[in-house]
């Protein structure tokens, strides 16, 4: 019973999402209006570590902690590519990773975006034009959000899909986005 | 003559001509025609018989006095007991039989199709007197003609070892069920020289309680190793999947039945209210064997194999439902007795219709991956798809999934073991319990074992070339087996409609019958006579299939997109037939969890690098599973028959004096013999 | 003619609560775990977007993959018009009893695993040895729970047993009864997934038992398993709430007999989600092989009960 006394003293412990650094967060394209429908209060994510150092790996456990609880945002991470709706990438794609980062691209069921997290996915970081690395994220697959950093915050990765899902301003766009397509399958 | 009469004579002459003709035959084309066609007018004949003995509620009679008129004649009278096992016989062995005709043709270079012929036909003949017969003679006779003739089909493929041990296996413990069989004839006729049925019946009741006791258990033993329960089973799994498949469908779907009518006929017809402890020794053996059945099945990989220890399994539960049913009509809850017993037979008519057909899947898809282990197989349901269909009704069959027959069947046993807490006893009260128990988890380690064998053989990537360029059989193979799957699937649909013309059966009996008129029950609703339960395949079928399709075409009408890709592998380069899963990976777990009764042996070898002893080449990990009771029982007898035999070989010293010796001693011998008793 | 009325409506109304149940298990975990969480309603967006998205096929499966979500929808959807709800299902429209019950949905997990095995990856095989090795093990105490029922109701009817405990209310703290209340929880948790047999929100496919045999799912198909699955966890907690303590059921068709089911079955299945949620919240999972130790505790439980029954009888 000592478990249930600790869980009654220390109560909740999210924190509000902050507004962070706004330079951090790139939207690559205008994600469909359709996916910001479809995802708006349900997301799956798949984390896919593309050859990391692991740092953004332990920013993003630190997403389904008590402090950032993404879960209340609708949000949870899953195990198969299949139940997913969102790619989530990290590190600079070495080349053992390429081909099992396109693989898993081709298991998630459209429609669907991904997530380049932290420098390496952006630009890869400090392992740029290394011998054992094919680029970054966007040229093996497409990228619809880039949140920079080494490693980001968990706000801003948090806030980088909610702005791209257009769920974080107040203010909300009723006209039509330019729709650039989602690229198709290679 | 009465049209029943002359159905049997149809019957028996298309058998004996069909044995004659093909042993005539001029090439094996036309013997295996032949064969099929006396095999067909013969279970035509058989059909037409029983059908007829259903409609006039008339027994079927035909004596021949004259015939071996010492040991009594032949009598035939197929009364409706035996019209249920007759049709059962010949509805069976019609649809095996035309599989056959395309079937052994891979088997025509290894064997006679003339002598096949002849042993198959005679093989249908005896299982279809069996059930008529009404007098010692007759059914002795037609008993060994049965075992002899399916010793031969056994033997079929001689030139193989294994098979050569499965037919001495299955020989002796046939041979076994006769020494046991003709002293329980004997008992029962009381020395007297009345041998017919009728007579034992009446004579029945002036045999002492003991010499009833023993007889029983002579034909609990006698029947019982043709039935094939723990632990007088053990030709089952040998026997069964050396043959070729559809005579493995006849002998573990029609063969073993007869054992079960022989208990039935011996116990309930002709010495019938016998103690409770009857039953209860039938609850205990079924049990068991079902439990035993189909844990050995679980860790086969012989496809074959499994479904013959699945046939241990199904004639457990048969014997639990006669056993529940004795138990109830003993203490006076008739009408409940009836559901025990109606569930048994039906599962007898169940359990032929749905081994059938999985024997005949099985011999097609080891005909098309020349395998019978299921390691080695895989991908079929794209290559074999009616096969593959087939099977799987057969499968959800036999793990007793609703809405097919083998549910049915199994609800109304459960029903009977609830129906003995009506019983106010504690030995029932611990006893009924338990066996419900066992039966659960019997029928749930069946569904098990099935979601493997049709996993593994059908589902996935070929795991062989063979497999991998397997093709659809002979449309005439695949044709029966539709026969069979749809059997399955109306049986299970009309289960009421079944039952209801079953009791007519039950009530002829003398020891299943309900005394009184039982309520007539409802056409849609499977149900307890006293109301107590009820349970409606048909509108559960009817309800499934209109929600499935309700929800889907609503999904499509929301417009469903699908695409094809390969499977997940967490992005691995290429995904082989060697990632997935095995048969023994899938059996593991409950390998593990049943380790104390299966005591798995394990042998691991381990080769390395001749330069290094740090770099393994190979590595080798076999692990056999043999069953315990053959090592507790079997191997002391054989042992001990051998040791005894070495000793009396001592006697063949090979010296031509000695046998003269022995000529004379025995001579003397003799003769004192014969002045002493004077 | 309303029967019939009542035998359609009360799955509708078991699909429309079956998500919340989850939602509201999950919702308290996360509050259990310090957390904000989802809402109650998440489950009802996911299976919503679930709807919306593609179905990907492996090329290795066969019409059984596709054939088995609805299988497993339409065997739960029938086992909720049976089991006792919000009203009980009454002659002459019963369409089965207990054991009907119990097998139908055996009939959709013997798809499920087949399903599992037909894509030919290894991680829908484990789950499939691993599902039916879970379920063959649990078979046994359900039976005897049932017995346990049977013998104090003299019938597999669930109007019957209904009937009987609510005529005797003492009956419902008899031992027989509590005993075979533990025992059905634990069969519960071990047939839907839930801690300590499962983890049903583990991300590590060599832990999975239940969700490995659905990792290839996707779209449509996964949302009629996942609704599928959270109509089972619905039913058999409404079996072990409505079968030992039936007070607040519905017999008639009126109105407000119907409103008052709602309600009690509700609140029933509240408290027994908050049990869950606790238990799920205490407990760790047990390694695989330590699982039939579990059953054969929770099979030694229902012997205990069918044992009590009779001697109190």
């Amino acid at each position: 019973m000592l478990l249930f006394s600790k869980i009654w003293k220390t109560g909740i412990a999210t924190e509000m999402l902050q507004a962070g650094d706004p330079a951090a967060i790139e939207i690559g394209r205008a994600l469909e209006r359709r996916i910001k429908r479809l995802f708006g209060r349900a997301l799956a994510i798949r984390e896919v570590d593309a050859g990391s150092c692991n740092g953004c790996e332990l920013e993003i456990t630190g997403l389904t902690s008590p402090v950032y609880d993404m879960e209340r945002f609708g949000m949870h991470f899953v195990a198969s590519p299949r139940h997913a709706d969102m790619l989530l990438v990290t590190g600079p794609v070495t080349r053992n990773m390429e081909i099992p980062l396109r693989r898993t691209y081709e298991a998630v069921p459209a429609p669907k975006f991904v997530v380049a997290v932290g420098d390496c996915a952006k630009t890869c970081g400090v392992f740029k034009d290394s011998y054992a690395v094919v680029g970054p994220v966007d040229r093996v697959i497409p990228v619809d959000i880039s949140i920079g950093g080494c490693p980001p915050e968990p706000t801003d990765i948090l806030r980088g899909i909610l702005q791209g899902l257009d769920r974080f301003s107040q203010k909300r766009e009723t006209t039509a986005l330019t729709l650039e397509p989602v690229a198709a399958v290679r | 003559m009465a049209f029943g009469t002359f159905a049997l004579i149809v019957m028996v002459v298309g058998y004996a001509g069909g044995a004659c003709l093909s042993l005539l035959a001029r090439s094996q084309r036309s013997a295996r025609m032949l064969t099929a066609l006396g095999a067909v007018v013969g279970c035509v004949g058989g059909l037409a018989a029983a059908v007829s003995v259903f409609a006039t509620r008339v027994p079927v009679e035909a004596v021949l006095p004259n015939l071996v008129s010492a040991a009594g004649g032949v009598v035939i009278r197929v009364d409706l007991l035996g019209a249920f096992f007759l049709a059962l016989v010949a509805a069976v062995s019609l649809p095996a039989a035309i599989y056959g005709t395309t079937y052994m043709a891979e088997y025509e270079d290894r064997c006679s199709m003339r002598v096949f012929g002849l042993m198959f036909n005679a093989f249908l003949l005896g299982m279809s007197l069996v059930p008529c017969a009404a007098n010692i003679f007759t059914f002795v006779l037609a008993w060994e003609l049965m075992a002899v003739s399916s010793y031969f089909l056994v033997m079929t493929e001689s030139e193989n070892a294994d098979t050569r041990q499965a037919g001495l296996w299955y020989a002796a413990m046939t041979h076994l069920g006769l020494v046991l069989l003709l002293p329980m004839f004997f008992l029962m006729a009381g020395g007297s020289e009345a041998t017919s049925f009728a007579d034992l019946r009446t004579g029945a009741a002036t045999l002492t309680a003991g010499t009833r006791n023993v007889v029983f258990l002579l034909a609990l033993a006698a029947f019982g190793s043709k039935a094939g329960i723990v632990p007088l089973h053990v030709w089952l799994p040998r026997a069964h999947p050396a043959a070729p498949s559809h005579v493995s469908a006849l002998m573990s779907g029609v063969m073993i039945k007869l054992g079960i009518y022989g208990l039935v006929r011996v116990m309930f017809d002709l010495m019938p209210s016998g103690p409770a402890w009857w039953g209860g020794l039938l609850l205990a053996v079924g049990s068991v064997s079902a439990l035993l059945g189909v844990l050995y099945a679980l860790v086969e990989h012989d496809l074959k194999r499994l479904l013959a220890y699945h046939s241990v399994e199904n004639i457990g539960i048969i014997l639990i439902g006669l056993g529940a049913g004795s138990i109830l009509h003993g203490v006076g809850l008739r009408a409940l007795a009836t559901i025990g017993f109606a569930g048994a037979l039906f599962h007898t008519l169940n359990h032929a219709c749905f081994k059938g057909l999985l024997f005949l899947g099985a011999g097609s898809v080891v005909q098309q991956t020349h395998t019978r282990n299921m390691e080695e197989m895989g991908g079929l349901i794209k290559r074999m798809p009616h096969t593959a269909l087939c099977f799987l009704v057969g499968s959800v069959a036999i793990a007793a999934l609703p809405p097919l027959n083998g549910f049915a069947s199994e609800w109304l046993i459960f029903q009977s073991l609830l129906a003995g807490t009506y019983i106010s006893r504690p030995e029932i009260a611990v006893g009924f319990p338990i066996a419900v128990g066992m039966l659960a988890l019997t029928s749930g380690l069946a569904a098990a074992c099935f979601v493997k064998a049709f996993g593994i053989s059908f589902l996935a990537m070929p795991r062989s070339d063979h497999a991998a360029h397997a093709r659809e059989c002979h449309w005439s193979m695949r044709a029966m087996m539709m026969v069979l799957a749809g059997s399955c699937v109306v049986l299970g649909l009309a289960a009421p409609l079944v039952i209801r013309g079953m009791n007519p059966i039950i009530d002829s009996v003398p020891g299943l019958s309900a005394g009184e008129p039982l309520p007539r029950s409802p056409q849609l609703w499977l149900m307890v006579p006293n109301g107590s339960a009820q349970v409606s395949p048909l509108l559960m079928a009817v309800l499934l299939g209109a929600i499935a399709l309700a929800v889907l075409l609503a999904i499509h009408a929301g417009g469903l997109r699908v695409r094809r890709a390969d499977t997940w592998g967490c992005g691995r380069i290429s995904q082989t037939p060697r990632m997935e899963y095995t048969a023994s990976a899938f059996a593991e777990p409950l390998r593990r969890v049943f380790a104390e009764v299966y005591q798995p042996t394990q042998d691991l070898s381990i080769s390395v690098h001749p330069e290094s002893r740090y770099f393994i080449q190979s590595i080798t990990y076999t692990s056999h599973v043999v069953p315990w009771f053959e090592k507790a029982f079997y191997d002391p007898v054989t042992g001990g028959a051998r040791a005894l035999a070495t000793q009396i070989r001592r006697l063949q010293a090979g010296s031509l004096h000695l046998y003269l010796l022995y000529v004379v001693a025995a001579l003397v011998a003799a003769l004192a013999f014969a002045w002493w008793s004077k | 003619m309303s029967r019939y009325v009542a035998l359609f409506v009360q799955p509708l109304v078991a699909l429309a609560l079956a998500p919340a149940l989850v939602g509201f298990i999950r919702w308290l975990k996360a509050r259990l775990q310090g957390r904000r969480g989802a809402p109650v309603w998440q489950p009802y967006f996911e299976i919503r977007k679930l709807f919306g998205k593609e179905a990907v096929v492996s090329h290795t499966a066969s019409w059984l993959f596709r054939a088995t979500p609805f299988i497993v929808f339409g065997t739960s959807v029938i086992v909720a018009s049976l089991v006792p709800l919000v009203i009980v299902p009454a002659a002459p429209l019963v369409v089965g009893d207990v054991f009907a019950a119990v097998y139908l949905l055996l009939l959709g997990t013997f798809f499920l695993a087949l399903a599992g095995l037909d894509t030919g990856s290894p991680f829908g095989g484990m789950g499939a040895s691993r599902e039916m090795t879970v379920v063959a093990l649990t078979e046994p105490t359900v039976a005897l729970a049932i017995v346990a029922l049977a013998l104090s109701a003299g019938s597999t009817n669930f109007s019957q047993i209904v009937a009987r405990t609510i005529a005797e209310p003492a009956a419902a703290l008899g031992p027989g009864h509590l005993l075979a209340f533990a025992a059905l929880f634990v069969v519960t948790l071990a047939e839907t997934g839930r801690l300590p047999v499962d983890n049903p929100s583990t991300h590590l496919e060599l832990t999975m038992i239940h969700e490995a045999m659905v990792l290839e799912y996707s779209g449509p198909y996964l949302a009629l398993i996942e609704w599928g699955a959270a109509l089972k966890l619905l039913i058999f907690l409404a079996l072990a709430a409505n079968l030992f303590m039936p007070w607040g059921i519905a017999f008639s068709l009126s109105p407000v007999a119907l409103m008052i089911g709602l309600v009690s079955v509700i609140v029933k299945l509240g408290a027994l989600a908050v049990a869950i949620a606790v238990l799920e919240t205490r407990v760790a999972k047990l390694r695989l092989f330590r699982v039939p130790e579990l059953l054969s505790a929770s099979f030694v439980l229902a012997l205990l009960a069918v044992m009590s029954t009779f001697l109190v009888r």
